[in-house]
């Protein structure tokens, strides 16, 4: 069961204040040389990432390089093919109660935000904590609302998602996965649908679970976002990690070719 | 300026250039162009009806009808009036109807959920009667189903039996019918009081939820309150119930519930026809749910199970019901078919019979539009509620 | 990069896997598999029987049947029949040869990459039912005269089906133009028009095409039997042509109409030259889709007493001299609709799906 937010506040500011104290913790995710292909075309070549808990890793690259597939990959929307993918002590196969933990744990942000467009933005909140979590609906509804406080929409909880605007349709995405209290959430080019206005509204509350202390892998082209919260980054092409660094390293003093060119290309505009 | 304006007024284009004016010269012209159509049609079918001796008015209702008619729901003789006829008709092709819309809806929604099965012979097997069925004429159908399959079954002393009290023969299925003895009030009373224990549960249930979040198995229990009360209280009573079996008597069978092969094959065909069509609506309903509201639920950590009852079909019945209504309407109106094989429905009575016998074609196929517009009428009003109330929901 | 030659680990596609996955994959799948797949091969065998290994093909009268299974000898004897009706036999080549023509202006249409398909088209619209206006009743140009009592058959059926069409095309679109005016009592005319025809079924209208029709017209004016379905046929379908239209018309974005309002062209070119030709191209599906729907209750006719193809049928399959021919009759005419629906409406998914991705891009 989710601890309540609180406590996973406390504990992994504990943990990401004090880095080095993971000798007993292996990483709340574990990839190991995983491969993956959809028929014959091999999208992702022998990955291998060990994340810890509280850490923070934005993965950017190319369009087509494998990212989006690989973060799918890790709450199971995509299956594997070979190698390890194992999310907190749990290892991803085909057994479905398996998969069924896992995802409560993990938390996604969409690139379309996937809203379900027939139930209001509370509703839509409460569905998977009363239905999964089995949380009584007032107290569901309590805990909705203060996701929305803090995704700074309270007042549109009772409206349909399509009478929001995009950005705030995004934050209640944000809200609706982080209802479930996971402990790990993932972001799959969460701005990349959005105006440039609405872009930073989204980075801020962002920025703001960031420093809350969640594991969080996110896919994204704001560079920006990267250097301010990001503990590590990750560059693909092809379908294979080129290059990890902490964002200092990785902006200032990239080592491979492909990475430079990617980054000459990105900061150009 | 503003003189130029005052000035230019005046001086507007000329009447037929007027847009105004045009519009209103069309619309005058159509109306007069329908007016004279109707007028002539009028004076050329009184004249017609005068010439060849037929009364006009609806009195004909009144007089003896003197024609039998094979199945009726409501009391029929052939000492009757027209306007029985009328009713006869209506509730025949009412019950047909409603008959046909039930088994399609089952058989369809059945079908368009095989369809998209992931196992693969279900698949195809779906698929195969999907197009074999949906390309081939209802007429024929029918015709299949009355004259080869129901026609070809034995005569009535050699009928197939099942369990001695069931009969099928080529002048329809016969079954037993119950007849109610006293104290089967404590039956009744078992049921409804069986169907507010299941209310009160759900509400409860419901109640439950939002105070502690346990889920309670509603549907599971509810089904086993209302099936295990009222057949307590049937043995409690000492089963008073009798049945009526149908005996054979003479040439034909007498006594219990007939089922006449007319209504069969009518009832069949319908279903079969338009079971493939609502497959492919309820098919294409479940596919217009985008994968991404799958896959948003799924992350969610909601079980196949529980996407598909709070995601996939709400979002997909929204999709479904404008259509499936309208194939309810088609439906409605392909049991008028039944004329080709003597169903006595509301065309092949009214329509057929009486029309023939009294002549007044227009009043009575004014009658039998009526009815039809009616029912396409309120089925349409129904459908702009619906519509509207989901539409304010969306946005 | 090396490593992008690897293949994925073999899921090696041996039947048993595949059967594994895509029949036996759950209990309750399994337990599908096995009910529905008992009941396919419990049925298809028997029908194989039926319909092929114990039929009768060839023979020349109903005692070569054995009865053992299906006894196509009927079909075969009484073909000239169910596809021509009453129609002379030595004058059978005029609707051969309409035949061919309809073959010749439809059959490019499924072949993607025919040159100038689009002109057989335009052909099959206009020329083809002007040749067939003077081949199939004659009475002119030295050709003699068949009464359309006796036309009969699948050519009956694809003249009812084609005529009605067409005919409904033209009274479809101004009736759609009209549900759209933003003439009050056009537009109210047109709606109680289209809206009172889809109300009732086809029956009732071919009912009162042949009582009222003649009851509607003045003395001594009249027409065949034929000519009297299909009036009603046509308004029938021109209710529906019209939705159809609609829908187009509906899906046109309102800049087209405000362009063509900013080049100053009035109501009519504005619709005819820019509206029109793009909605119509829209909603070709639907008119293929009305069609096989029309075509399909083109069988109705039988009932006000028209012999089509399942009317031909229908009247011989109690033929004495021939013993339970009903269901062969019935799998002939089947076999018949089924090709031309089917192939069309394959057609017309094909058009809905390029006509999407057409939009999109
Ligand atoms: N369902 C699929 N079937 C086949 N190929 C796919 C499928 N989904 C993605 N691909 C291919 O896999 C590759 C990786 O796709 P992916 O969506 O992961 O890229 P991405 O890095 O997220 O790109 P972008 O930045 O455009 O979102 C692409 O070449 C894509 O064409
Ligand atoms: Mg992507």
């Amino acid at each position: 069961m989710g601890n309540p937010m609180t406590e996973q506040t406390q504990t992994s500011e504990v943990q990401s204040s004090a880095q080095g104290e993971t000798g007993k913790n292996p990483g709340i995710i574990r990839v190991e040389g995983m491969h993956k292909w959809y028929g014959d075309f091999h999208v992702l070549k022998d990955l291998n990432l060990t994340i810890k808990q509280g850490e923070r890793i934005v993965i950017c690259g190319p369009s087509g390089s494998g990212k989006s597939t690989f973060i799918r990959c890790i709450n199971r929307l995509e299956e594997h093919q070979q190698g390890k993918i194992i999310v907190d002590n749990v290892e991803l196969t085909d057994d479905i109660r398996h998969i069924d933990n896992v995802r409560r744990e993990v938390g996604m942000v969409f690139q379309h935000f996937n809203l379900f467009p027939h139930l209001t933005v509370l509703e839509n909140c409460c569905l998977s904590p009363i239905w999964v979590r089995k949380i009584p609906r007032k107290e569901a509804e309590a805990s909705a609302m203060e996701y929305l406080e803090r995704v700074k929409i309270p007042d549109q909880a009772h409206k349909f998602p399509g009478q929001l605007s995009g950005g705030q349709q995004q934050r209640v995405a944000i809200a609706r996965a982080l209802c479930m209290k996971p402990k790990i959430m993932l972001f799959d080019e969460p701005t990349s649908a959005l105006d440039p206005e609405m872009i930073k509204e989204v980075l801020d509350v962002m920025i703001e679970l960031a420093g809350s202390g969640m594991t969080m892998l996110c896919v994204t082209h704001e560079m920006g976002f990267a250097k301010t919260v990001a503990d590590r980054v990750i560059f693909m092409d092809g379908g294979e990690i080129v290059e990890e660094a902490p964002p200092h390293d990785f902006f200032s003093n990239p080592q491979e070719p492909r990475t430079q060119q990617f980054l000459k290309q990105i900061l150009a505009h | 300026m503003k003189k130029q304006t005052v000035d230019s007024k005046p001086a507007g284009p000329k009447p037929w250039y007027d847009p105004r004016v045009r519009s209103l010269f069309f619309q005058v012209v159509a109306i007069a162009a329908v007016f004279w159509a109707g007028w002539t049609l009028v004076e050329n079918t009184l004249s017609n009806m005068e010439s060849r001796g037929i009364s006009t008015g609806f009195g004909f209702l009144e007089e003896t009808a003197g024609f039998g008619i094979i199945m009726s729901l409501v009391p029929y003789d052939a000492t009757m009036s027209y306007g029985r006829t009328f009713w006869v008709g209506l509730t025949n092709t009412l019950l047909v109807s409603v008959m046909g819309i039930i088994a399609a809806t089952l058989l369809g929604f059945l079908i368009g959920v095989a369809r998209l099965s992931s196992n693969w012979l279900v698949a195809k097997v779906s698929l195969f009667y999907i197009e074999v069925i949906r390309n081939i004429p209802l007429l024929l159908q029918i015709f299949f189903w009355y004259f080869a399959v129901l026609g070809a079954l034995p005569s009535p002393r050699q009928s197939i039996e099942v369990g001695g009290t069931m009969f099928l023969n080529n002048r329809g299925l016969y079954v037993p019918e119950p007849l109610t003895q006293d104290g089967f009030g404590l039956v009744w009373g078992a049921l409804l009081v069986a169907i507010a224990a299941v209310v009160c549960i759900r509400i409860w249930a419901k109640k439950r939820q939002l105070a502690t979040g346990q889920i309670f198995p509603t549907f599971k229990v509810g089904v086993a309150i209302l099936v295990l009360l009222p057949v307590l209280a049937y043995f409690v009573a000492g089963s008073p119930l009798e049945w009526e079996v149908p005996a054979l008597k003479g040439f034909n069978f007498g006594g219990g519930i007939t089922i006449i092969p007319e209504l069969a094959a009518l009832w069949l065909a319908l279903s079969l026809y338009t079971a493939s069509f609502i497959a492919e609506i309820v098919r294409s309903g479940i596919l217009s749910v985008s994968k991404g509201q799958t896959e948003a639920s799924k992350a969610l950590g909601l079980s196949n199970g529980l996407t598909l009852r709070l995601v996939v079909i709400p979002q997909a019945m929204r999709v479904i019901i404008p259509p499936l209504t309208s194939q309810y309407l088609n439906l409605a109106k392909n049991s008028s078919l039944a004329t080709a094989i003597g169903y006595p429905d509301l065309v092949a009575v009214f329509m057929g019979t009486t029309l023939n016998q009294t002549g007044q074609a227009v009043e009575v196929v004014a009658i039998t539009m009526a009815v039809y517009l009616t029912i396409s009428l309120s089925i349409s009003l129904f459908m702009n509620i619906y519509n509207r109330a989901v539409a304010i929901k969306e946005r | 990069m090396t490593e992008s030659t690897m293949k994925p680990p073999k899921k090696a596609l041996t039947p048993v896997k595949w059967m594994r996955e895509h029949l036996f994959s759950t209990w309750y799948n399994a337990l599908l598999t096995v009910v529905v797949g008992y009941l396919v091969v419990t049925s298809v065998g028997p029908i194989l029987n039926w319909a092929l290994f114990d039929a009768d093909f060839l023979g020349a009268d109903a005692s070569d049947c054995s009865g053992a299974g299906a006894c196509w000898l009927f079909i075969d004897q009484r073909l000239n029949f169910f596809i021509y009706g009453f129609y002379p036999d030595e004058l059978q080549w005029r609707v051969d040869l309409m035949f061919l023509l309809l073959a010749v202006a439809f059959v490019p249409q499924f072949i993607e990459r025919f040159p100038a398909r689009k002109w057989f088209g335009i052909f099959g619209m206009t020329g083809l039912p002007v040749i067939g206006y003077f081949l199939i009743p004659g009475g002119l140009f030295g050709l003699e005269a068949v009464e359309s009592t006796k036309w009969g058959g699948l050519m009956l059926t694809l003249i009812l089906a084609y005529i009605g069409i067409l005919a409904s095309l033209p009274i479809g679109i101004l009736l759609a133009l009209g549900r759209r005016s933003e003439m009050p009592i056009i537009r109210g005319l047109s709606v109680v028009f289209i809206e009172v025809w889809r109300a009732v079924p086809l029956i009732t209208v071919l009912f009162m095409a042949s009582v009222m029709l003649p009851l509607f017209l003045p003395e001594g004016m009249n027409f065949e039997k034929l000519m009297r379905a299909l009036i009603g046929i046509t308004l029938w379908q021109s209710a529906y042509m019209a939705e159809v239209i609609r829908g187009g018309l509906q899906a046109i974005p309102r800049g087209q109409y405000e362009a063509a309002d900013a080049l100053g062209l009035g109501y009519w070119r504005k619709m005819g030259l820019v509206v029109l030709p793009q909605a119509l191209k829209l909603v070709i599906p639907g008119i293929v889709n009305t069609f096989i729907a029309l075509f399909k209750d083109t069988t109705l006719v039988l009932i006000i007493g028209l012999f089509d193809v399942l009317g031909t049928v229908q009247s011989t399959v109690t033929d004495p001299a021939w013993q339970n021919v009903a269901v062969e009759g019935y799998v002939f005419v089947a076999f018949c609709f089924w090709i031309f629906c089917f192939g069309i409406s394959r057609y017309s998914q094909n058009l809905e799906r390029k006509l999407d991705t057409g939009h999109k891009t």
